[in-house]
C-alpha cells in the first residue's frame, strides 16, 4: 500500500479504542495497529488474535535442550568411560538434572528468539507513527487505508471522539 | 479533554492511592532523576567494599589458598557459606515474578521489579564464590565442558557439576526474565527522558512502541518463561542442597535437604526483598505502590517458610536421635553444644523464633518491625549455612579427625566485600531502571472507561460496575 493514508487516533478511554477497532474491522479495514500502555486483552480480542506461535518456540526449544543434554552427558561418558563412585558408565538418573536444566535453558532462549521474531523486535526503524503518551495511559489506533476508504476510516475514528488525530500520506511505504 | 472523569478518580483495591495511569509513570520514573548526596555516599561505601574484596582476593591469588582458614577437616568454609547464602537470596525474585505470576497473586506487581533485580545481582555475587573458592581462578574455565586437548569431560555424576549447570541456567533465565519485563518500562522511561538518557533508553528498550503485536507475543512469551522458571526455582536450591546431601557427612546426608533448602532460600530471599524494598520505598516515596498489603503478604510468606525451616531443624535433631546412629547423634550434639554452639543458636533464634512474631497482625503491619525482623532473618540464614557446612565438617566420623575452623581475615574481607559488590549493582539499578513495573501495575488498575452520562438520576459517583480492574 504505497499511495495510501495512515491515520493515528489516540483515545483516553479503553472502550473508545475497542469500539473504534471493532467498527474498522467491521468495515473491512484491517490494517490496524493498536497501541497500549499495558497488554489489554479486550483490544487483542477485538483485533481477533489467535494463539501466539511463541508457544511452539518454547516447546521445540525445551525439547531440543532436553535431548541435547541427554545426548551430551551420555556421549561424553561413553567417550571416556571412567567408573566413579561405583556407578554405571551411563548413570541416567544423575544426568536427568543436566537434562532438566538444559531443557529450561534452551526453552527460555528459544522463547526469547521466537518472541523477537514474532513481535519484530528490536525495532530499529525510527518511529514515525507514535505518541509518547501511549506508554503513559492512552490507547492508540493506527490504520492504513487506501484513498477510497479514507473518509470512512476518518468517520469511524472520529465517532469515538479521539483526543488527537494525526494523518499522513504514505509516499515511501512508511508506517 | 475529559481527564477529570469519575472513573479516573478511583484506585484499585491493592493501590487505593493511585488515581490515574499517567500518574504511575510520573511517580515511578521520578527516582531516575539526578541522584542525591546519600546515594553517592552509599555508592562510595559499596565501591570501598568491592575494593576490599579485590584486595583480599588479590592476596589469595598471590599467596595461595593457604591464606584462608580452610584446612583439614574443614575444607568448605566462609566462601561456600556465602555462596549458598547469595544463591538462596536469589530465590525470591523468580519466586515472586514467576510462581506468583502463574498463581495470579494480586500483590506481586509492584514488588517484583525490586525482587528480580535483587535476584540477578545476588546470582552475580554468588557466582564469584566458587571461582574464589577453587583457588587458581585462572583455571576456572576448566569447569566448562569443552573439547579440550585430552578430551576430558566433567563428571556428570557429580553434584558439583549439576550445580554449575543449575546456577548458570538460573542466572541466564532470571536475567532474561528481568530484562523482558523491563522492556515496556524502559520505553516509558524513554518517552519521559531527555538528552543522553533518552538515547540510552531508546536503545535498550529495543524500539518498543507498545503495539498490539508486541504485547501479544510478549505476554505469551512471559507465560512460557514463567512456566519454565517455576520448576527452575525449585531445582536450583535442590541441586545446591545435593552438593551436601549426596556426601555421607553426618549432618549433610539427609533426604529432607532439598525441600529444606528451598524453603530456606525463599525465606531469606523474601526477607531481603523486605529489607531492600523498605529502603527503596522510603527513599523514593513509593508508599502508594508498596502498601501494607504487600508487606503483609510478604510477611506471611516469611512466616510460612520460617515454620518449614524450623520444622526441618527440629526434625534433623529428632532423626539424629531416633536413628540411633552414634556418629549422627554426636554430630548433632556437637552442633548444639560443641565449639560452634553460638552459630547454631543464632540460627535457631533468628530463623525459628524471632519470626514467630509475624503471627501477629500488628507486627505484619508495622514496616519498622518487619524491617528489623528481616535483618535478623538475613543474619540467621547466613549462620544457617555456616552451621550446616562448618559444624558438619568439623565433627565427622573419626575423633582424631575432628578440628576447628577459624575464618581468616582474607575470607572475612571477601565475604564483607561481596555485600559491596551486590549493593553497587543494586544502587545502579535504582537510578537506571524503573523500580516498579509500570506496565504490569496498570494491568491491575481500573481501566479508564467513558463516563456514563445516559441517566441524570444516577449520580456520577458510583460507576463501579464499569470497571474490569
Amino acid at each position: 500500500m504505497d499511495s495510501g493514508f495512515g491515520i493515528l487516533a489516540s483515545y483516553s478511554y479503553l472502550d473508545s479504542a475497542v469500539k473504534a477497532i471493532e467498527q474498522l474491522r467491521k468495515a473491512e479495514l484491517k490494517e490496524i495497529t493498536a497501541y497500549m500502555p499495558y497488554p489489554e486483552h479486550t483490544v487483542e480480542d477485538a483485533l481477533g488474535y489467535d494463539q501466539s506461535p511463541v508457544r511452539v518456540w518454547a516447546l521445540v526449544g525445551g525439547l531440543c535442550g532436553a535431548a541435547g543434554g541427554l545426548a551430551f552427558t551420555s556421549w561424553t561418558s561413553m567417550e571416556w568411560p571412567l567408573v566413579t563412585g561405583g556407578k554405571p558408565i551411563l548413570s541416567i538418573p544423575a544426568y536427568i538434572i543436566i537434562v532438566f536444566e538444559m531443557m529450561v535453558l534452551f526453552g527460555a532462549l528459544s522463547t526469547v528468539i521466537g518472541l523477537f521474531i514474532n513481535s519484530r523486535l528490536p525495532q530499529v526503524k525510527p518511529m514515525v507513527v507514535y505518541d509518547p503518551e501511549f506508554t503513559g495511559g492512552k490507547y492508540g489506533v493506527y490504520i492504513k487505508v487506501p484513498e477510497a476508504s479514507r473518509e470512512q476510516a476518518m468517520r469511524i475514528l472520529n465517532a469515538e471522539t479521539p483526543d488527537q488525530l494525526q494523518e499522513h500520506q504514505m509516499g515511501s511505504g512508511h508506517g | 479533554m475529559r481527564n477529570d472523569t469519575v472513573n479516573g478518580s478511583r484506585g484499585s483495591l491493592t493501590h487505593p492511592d493511585i488515581k490515574t495511569m499517567a500518574e504511575v509513570n510520573v511517580d515511578v520514573l521520578r527516582p531516575l532523576s539526578r541522584p542525591g548526596k546519600g546515594w553517592w555516599m552509599l555508592l562510595g561505601l559499596c565501591v570501598l567494599g568491592i575494593g576490599l574484596m579485590l584486595w583480599s582476593w588479590g592476596i589469595q591469588m598471590v599467596q595461595g589458598i593457604g591464606v584462608t582458614g580452610l584446612t583439614s577437616p574443614v575444607g568448605w568454609g566462609v566462601y561456600i557459606t556465602t555462596f549458598v547464602f547469595w544463591v538462596g537470596i536469589a530465590h525470591s525474585g523468580t519466586l515472586i515474578s514467576a510462581v506468583l505470576f502463574l498463581f495470579r497473586a494480586p500483590w506481586r506487581q509492584s514488588i517484583y521489579r525490586v525482587a528480580e533485580a535483587m535476584t540477578v545481582f545476588a546470582v552475580m555475587t554468588a557466582g564469584l564464590f566458587p571461582l574464589i573458592h577453587v583457588g587458581r581462578v585462572w583455571h576456572a574455565y576448566w569447569l566448562i565442558p569443552y573439547p579440550n586437548s585430552r578430551f576430558l569431560w566433567p563428571n556428570f555424576r557429580s553434584p558439583l557439576v549439576w550445580d554449575v549447570f543449575a546456577v548458570t541456567t538460573y542466572f541466564t533465565v532470571s536475567a532474561i526474565f528481568f530484562y523482558l519485563g523491563t522492556i515496556p518500562d524502559l520505553a516509558a522511561a524513554r518517552d519521559a527522558a531527555k538528552g543522553f538518557r533518552k538515547k540510552l533508553y531508546s536503545v535498550i528498550c529495543l524500539g518498543w512502541r507498545g503495539t498490539d503485536r508486541e504485547w501479544h507475543h510478549l505476554s505469551k512469551a512471559y507465560i512460557f518463561l514463567a512456566a519454565l522458571a517455576t520448576p527452575l526455582v525449585l531445582s536450583v536450591h535442590s541441586v545446591v542442597s545435593w552438593d551436601f546431601a549426596v556426601g555421607i557427612v553426618p549432618g549433610w546426608h539427609a533426604t529432607i535437604f532439598a525441600p529444606y533448602f528451598v524453603a530456606g532460600a525463599i525465606f531469606s530471599g523474601v526477607a531481603l526483598v523486605i529489607t531492600l524494598s523498605v529502603l527503596v520505598r522510603k527513599a523514593f516515596g513509593l508508599e502508594a505502590y508498596l502498601t501494607s498489603k504487600h508487606y503483609d503478604a510478604m510477611a506471611k510468606l516469611c512466616l510460612v517458610t520460617s515454620m518449614i525451616v524450623l520444622y526441618a531443624y527440629l526434625s534433623e535433631f529428632f532423626m539424629a536421635w531416633y536413628s540411633g546412629e552414634e556418629v549422627e547423634r554426636a554430630a548433632f550434639w556437637a552442633r548444639l553444644f560443641g565449639g560452634y554452639w553460638w552459630a547454631t543458636w543464632v540460627m535457631l533464634v533468628c530463623n525459628g523464633f524471632i519470626p514467630i512474631m509475624l503471627w501477629f497482625k500488628r507486627v505484619r503491619h508495622s514496616i519498622a518491625a518487619l524491617f528489623t525482623i528481616s535483618i535478623f532473618v538475613n543474619i540467621g540464614m547466613w549462620f544457617e549455612r555456616y552451621v550446616i557446612i562448618v559444624t558438619s565438617l568439623h565433627h565427622e566420623y573419626e575423633p582424631f579427625a575432628w578440628g576447628m575452623y577459624r575464618p581468616s581475615v582474607v575470607e572475612m574481607g571477601i565475604m564483607v566485600g561481596s555485600f559491596g559488590w551486590f549493593g553497587f549493582w543494586f544502587l545502579l539499578f535504582t537510578r537506571l531502571l524503573p523500580p516498579v513495573a509500570i506496565a504490569e501495575l496498570k494491568e491491575i488498575l481500573p481501566k479508564p472507561m467513558k463516563p456514563v452520562v445516559s441517566n441524570p438520576l444516577v449520580t456520577a459517583g458510583h460507576p463501579g460496575d464499569m470497571s474490569n480492574g
